[in-house]
Formats: C-alpha cells, structure tokens, sequence
C-alpha cells in the first residue's frame, strides 16, 4: 500500500486512473480533475522531501525543489542519521530516535494502562462523584496546554523529576489521559451489561472482571489507543523540548535544532532526510493500519 | 439493583479512579488555578506567590508583541478554519461522488496528519524557499511574473502558515465531514432528485445542516488546533520574520523560557484559556435550558 501511495507521489497527474465512467460527461472530468488536483496538492510536499533528501548539496542548489535527482545518492539520510550537527555536536538524529523510542514505549504503556482500568470503572463501577472527576478531565482535554505547564514544572522539579525520562513520561501520560480514558469507558459503556452481570454472578470481583473478561474484550480499542498515543507522543515538541531535558530531547526537537542550527548554507538534502527519518514512525504506523488510524482520528476528534 | 450494584461498592473502584481524581483534581483545578494565580504575582523563575494585583495584565494589553499574537491568532484563526472547512467539505462532498479509488485518495489526503507539525513546518518552509524553492521553480518553467514565498515578507508570512496548517489539517476534516455526510438519510437524494433540486444545492442547504455534529466536531477541533498553534510557527517562521508571526502560545512559552518572567507568560495563559472556560460555560448553560440532552460526549 505504501509503495503505491509513493509512486503515485511521484507522478499524481501523469495517467488516468479510475474506471472509465460509463457517460464522460463534463461534470464527471472536473470531479476527477478536483480530486487528482487535491491529491497532487497534498503529495508535492511527499515528494519535493524525497528528492530533494537523495540529491547532493551542488545539485540541490543546481536545480529545483521538483526535479528528479541526476545521481541519487543515500549520503543525505546516512549523514543526518549519523553526523548532522546541533551545535558543538554532530552525532546526528540518531540519540533523538532513541530518546523519542525510551519516551513513546513506556509512556503510551502506562497511560493506555491506567486510563483503560479508569474508563472501565467509570462505565460499571460508577459511584457518585465519580463523573464530575470525568468532566473535569474532559475540560482538560480542551485546555491549551500553555495554561498547566508552568505547574506541573514546579510539581516535577519538588519531585526531582523535571528534565528526567520518567519526568516527561509522567507528562504524556497525564496529557494522554482525557482522550483515553473517554475512549475506554465509550467503548465499554457500548458493551452488553449481562456480561458484566454473568460476570459478578459466577463471583467475580473488581480486578477478576476486568483482567478476565473486559482486558480481552477490548482489543479493538486499544488498538485505537496505541495508534493515537504512539503517532501523537511521537510527534510531540512542545512537552519534550519543556519537560525532558536536553539528554532526552525527543526526535522531534532535534530535528527542529538540526535544521535551524547550521551555519551558512543549510544542508538542505541533510534536513529533508532528517524531515522523513522523524516522520518516518507515525507514517509506517499510517500506512500500515490504514483505516484504524482513521478511526483513531474519530475517536481523539470527538472529545465534545 | 442499582441499590445493591452501590452498597456493594468496591473499595477497588475507588482505588483504580485514583489517578483520574488525582489528575482532574490535581493538574485541572489546581494546576490552572496556580498559573492564574500567578498572573497576579511578579513571579520571575521561581514562584513568588506575593499578590501584585492587575499589573501583568495592564503590561500585557500595552505589549506590542502581545497585540501581534492577539491580532494574528484571529487572522491565521479565521482564515485556516475557513479554508480548512471549505476545502474539507469540497473534497468530502467529491469523494462522495462513488469514485473509484476512493481509498487510495483518502490515504493521500489523510497522510499529513500522521506527521508531527514541525515535520510539517519544515517541508513547507523547504517547498516555499525564495530562492530554490516554488517560485525559482516556476520561473524555470517560464512563468516569471510568479511570486509565491511568503514567509519571507513580514507582511505575508503568515498565509504561509495558512497554507501548511490547511495542508496538515484538511484531510481531517475531510474524513470527518464525509463519515457526516455517509450519515445522512439516503431518502433524502431521492426526494431532491425528484423535486428537481440540483445537486450542489442539496449539499449545500439540505446534506449540510444535516450534519451539524460532524461540522461541529470538526470545528471544534480546528479551534483548539488554532489556539494551540506552537510547533507549526516554531518550525515554519520562528515567530519572525521580526515577531511577524508571533502567537499567544509562542509568547506564553518565551516569557516562560528565555525572557523569564513567569508572571506575564501566566497572564497571556490565563487569556488563552479565556475562551475556552467561556464557550464551556456558555454550551453548559444552553445544554441546561435546551432541556438537558443526555451528556454523551
């Protein structure tokens, strides 16, 4: 799927596509025109990436942002994986993929765990109280994040866990939260009630129902949840230029560091394939899942 | 039932919601209530919690950098969600049409998405290069009298950021609006094509108000994507050329970082969350005398 998407990339409008409609009507060519048109709009970026990420320096400055590498060469990508400076360093983005893999994995983990057993006890175990704990959190998910960050630096830094892995692991899990847990207790509330009856008849309790009989009910959903939560902590700037300090900067931020950092002419071919290798995580992850990523979209949208 | 179901409380249900009390209670009223607290201090870097009264706020409206970001988050706000829509709605109301390769299109259009906005921010900020970028590659084709790089005039910089947002974002709302659009009463065609009606005039003012929720689904995430606007100008303009393309975000962080003064970064904050805590409390009041629909989120 993905290679398809890619070579559609490099020539969207080149060949008619789609099944010949039965009447050519004019109506019918400029839906299509629109369409591939939109399609062109939304794949130069893909491409102009590409490229210009498998050309040399001389030959990025030689021609322009469309046209096809003379000699493609892989030096680029080899480069800002491994040499491309920040600064006095110029180890590459390598130690950002491994800091954005040590911050998404344990935080996506933590916070799919807590909010799945949250939403399952707002949806069976509800007790007075507990729902106004739940709009709160809905609230939060509304909120721009400019107005809680000043706190929760001063609460990291009274722990000692301000610009530490755990700390901005701390971070994602709590801003996952609000979407997670409405996702889990929608989709339980959605299950059938004499399940959880059948369940508390044959004696089980809180922990049994839950680990027995919900966890591996709720599959689905949780895959939505990882989709979410792995492309959204990846992807994340902000928290992790805050939060995590300069010894776990996330992919992200030195990406953004790398290209606005250099001196003179920027290594443009660099930067682009610095730009792919950051996007490269939640892209597979697009490609791959393909519709349940549009569920997942769904489902992080309809936070009202 | 529900009597047993509540006597029968587990101590356990209230153990597994800890985290949620903690977080709702802990970051959702007390964080925020500290940061507006401390738009009322003269707090520097470290917290002072001495009330000083009004003065972040009266320094911030005489700020000409505050103004910036306030005027530009209403333009990069009016027009991204506006052309966010109508492009959205274009594409939905086109796939709409039974075409074949309808998946194909959709990953195409969805893909930004999936990247992050200084991923984004970047490519777009390649793609518009004065000078081996767009435009010298149009003026190679011969179309000389072409000038679109706009990030690197003050005064247009920021439809630069327009059109990477709307790039990044529209596919979205595209899925959005055509899951509305799915929804609605297929009867309805008919009886459009049977009165003679055009199509584009059923989209228009028959389909359209039928889909209020995915519009407004789609709005909304717009508005909080608007508000939050950092990462985008971070990678794209650096706020500049000049503070050009400043942003109440931008400016909240900054006061927080390099310029160190907490208090008036928490000022601007406490604006940002003006609106929201406003269009909340306003939804919550219409909810309660439109008879109080179940809340279903």
């Amino acid at each position: 799927m993905s290679a398809a998407v890619l070579e559609a990339g490099a020539r969207p409008a080149d060949e008619p596509w789609g099944p010949m409609p039965k009447r050519v009507s004019i109506g019918r060519i400029g839906l299509y025109a629109f369409l591939v048109i939109s399609a062109a709009f939304f794949l130069v970026p893909l491409y102009v990436m590409i490229i210009t990420s498998l050309k040399e320096m001389p030959e990025v400055l030689d021609s322009n942002v469309l046209s096809l590498p003379l000699k493609p060469t892989i030096q680029p990508w080899i480069d800002a994986w491994l040499h491309a400076c920040t600064g006095g360093d110029c180890s590459g983005l390598h130690p950002g993929f491994f800091n954005s893999v040590k911050i998404t994995v344990p935080a996506v983990i933590v916070s799919i765990g807590i909010s799945s057993l949250t939403g399952y006890a707002l949806s069976f175990w509800n007790y007075k109280g507990a729902n106004l704990f739940f709009l709160l959190l809905i609230f939060g998910a509304f909120v721009p994040y400019q107005v809680v960050i000043y706190p929760l630096i001063l609460a990291l830094r009274t722990v000692h866990l301000f610009s530490t892995l755990a700390g901005i692991i701390a971070v994602h899990t709590v801003f996952g939260m609000p979407v997670l847990v409405l996702l889990f207790r929608n989709f339980y509330v959605g299950l059938p009630i004499e399940l959880f009856k059948a369940a508390r008849v044959d004696g089980a309790g809180f922990w049994q129902t839950f680990f027995r009989i919900m966890l591996p009910m709720s599959l689905p959903i949780t895959v939505v949840a990882l989709i979410l939560q792995v492309t959204g902590i990846w992807n994340d700037f902000l928290f992790g230029l805050v939060f995590a300090g300069r010894d776990n900067w996330p992919m992200t931020v030195q990406l953004n560091n790398i290209v606005h950092t250099t001196q003179g002419v920027p290594n443009y071919d660099i930067n682009m394939a610095a730009t792919i290798l950051t996007a490269a995580v939640p892209l597979a992850i697009y490609f791959i899942s393909g519709r349940w990523f549009v569920r997942g979209i769904a489902a992080g949208a309809v936070k009202g | 039932m529900a009597e047993r179901k509540r006597k029968a409380l587990p101590i356990a249900a209230i153990i597994a919601t800890i985290p949620l009390m903690i977080e709702s209670v802990g970051v959702y009223i007390f964080g925020i209530g500290l940061s507006v607290y401390f738009s009322f201090t003269n707090t520097r870097v470290f917290p002072s919690y001495k009330f000083t009264g009004f003065g972040q706020y009266a320094r911030l409206w005489t700020a000409d950098i505050w103004w910036t970001a306030f005027k530009n988050i209403w333009v990069f706000g009016f027009l991204s969600i506006a052309a966010n829509l109508i492009f959205g709605f274009l594409l939905a109301v086109f796939m709409d049409q039974r075409i074949k390769q309808e998946d194909l299109l959709r990953t195409i259009f969805l893909y930004p998405f999936a990247m992050s906005l200084i991923v984004t921010g970047l490519v777009w900020q390649w793609v518009l290069d004065p000078n081996y970028g767009l435009d010298a590659t149009v003026h190679g084709w011969g179309w000389t009298s072409f000038h679109f790089s706009p990030l690197v005039d003050a005064r247009t910089a920021i439809y630069g950021l327009v059109v990477a947002g709307v790039w990044q974002g529209a596919g979205v709302t595209m899925a959005i609006l055509l899951a509305g659009l799915r929804g609605v009463d297929a009867e309805i065609w008919k009886a459009a094509r049977v009165d003679g009606i055009p199509m584009w005039r059923t989209y228009l003012f028959i389909a359209l108000p039928m889909m209020r929720g995915a519009v407004a689904t789609a709005v909304v995430l717009q508005c909080i994507n608007v508000l939050r606007v950092y990462d985008l100008i971070i990678a794209m303009t650096g706020a500049g050329p000049g503070n050009a393309t400043m942003m109440p975000a931008v400016y909240v962080l900054q006061m927080l970082t390099d310029r160190q003064n907490v208090a008036q970064g928490m000022a601007a904050a406490t604006m940002m969350l003006l609106p929201v805590l406003l269009t909340i409390i306003g939804v919550g009041v219409y909810r309660l005398f439109a008879g109080r629909k179940a809340v279903t989120a």
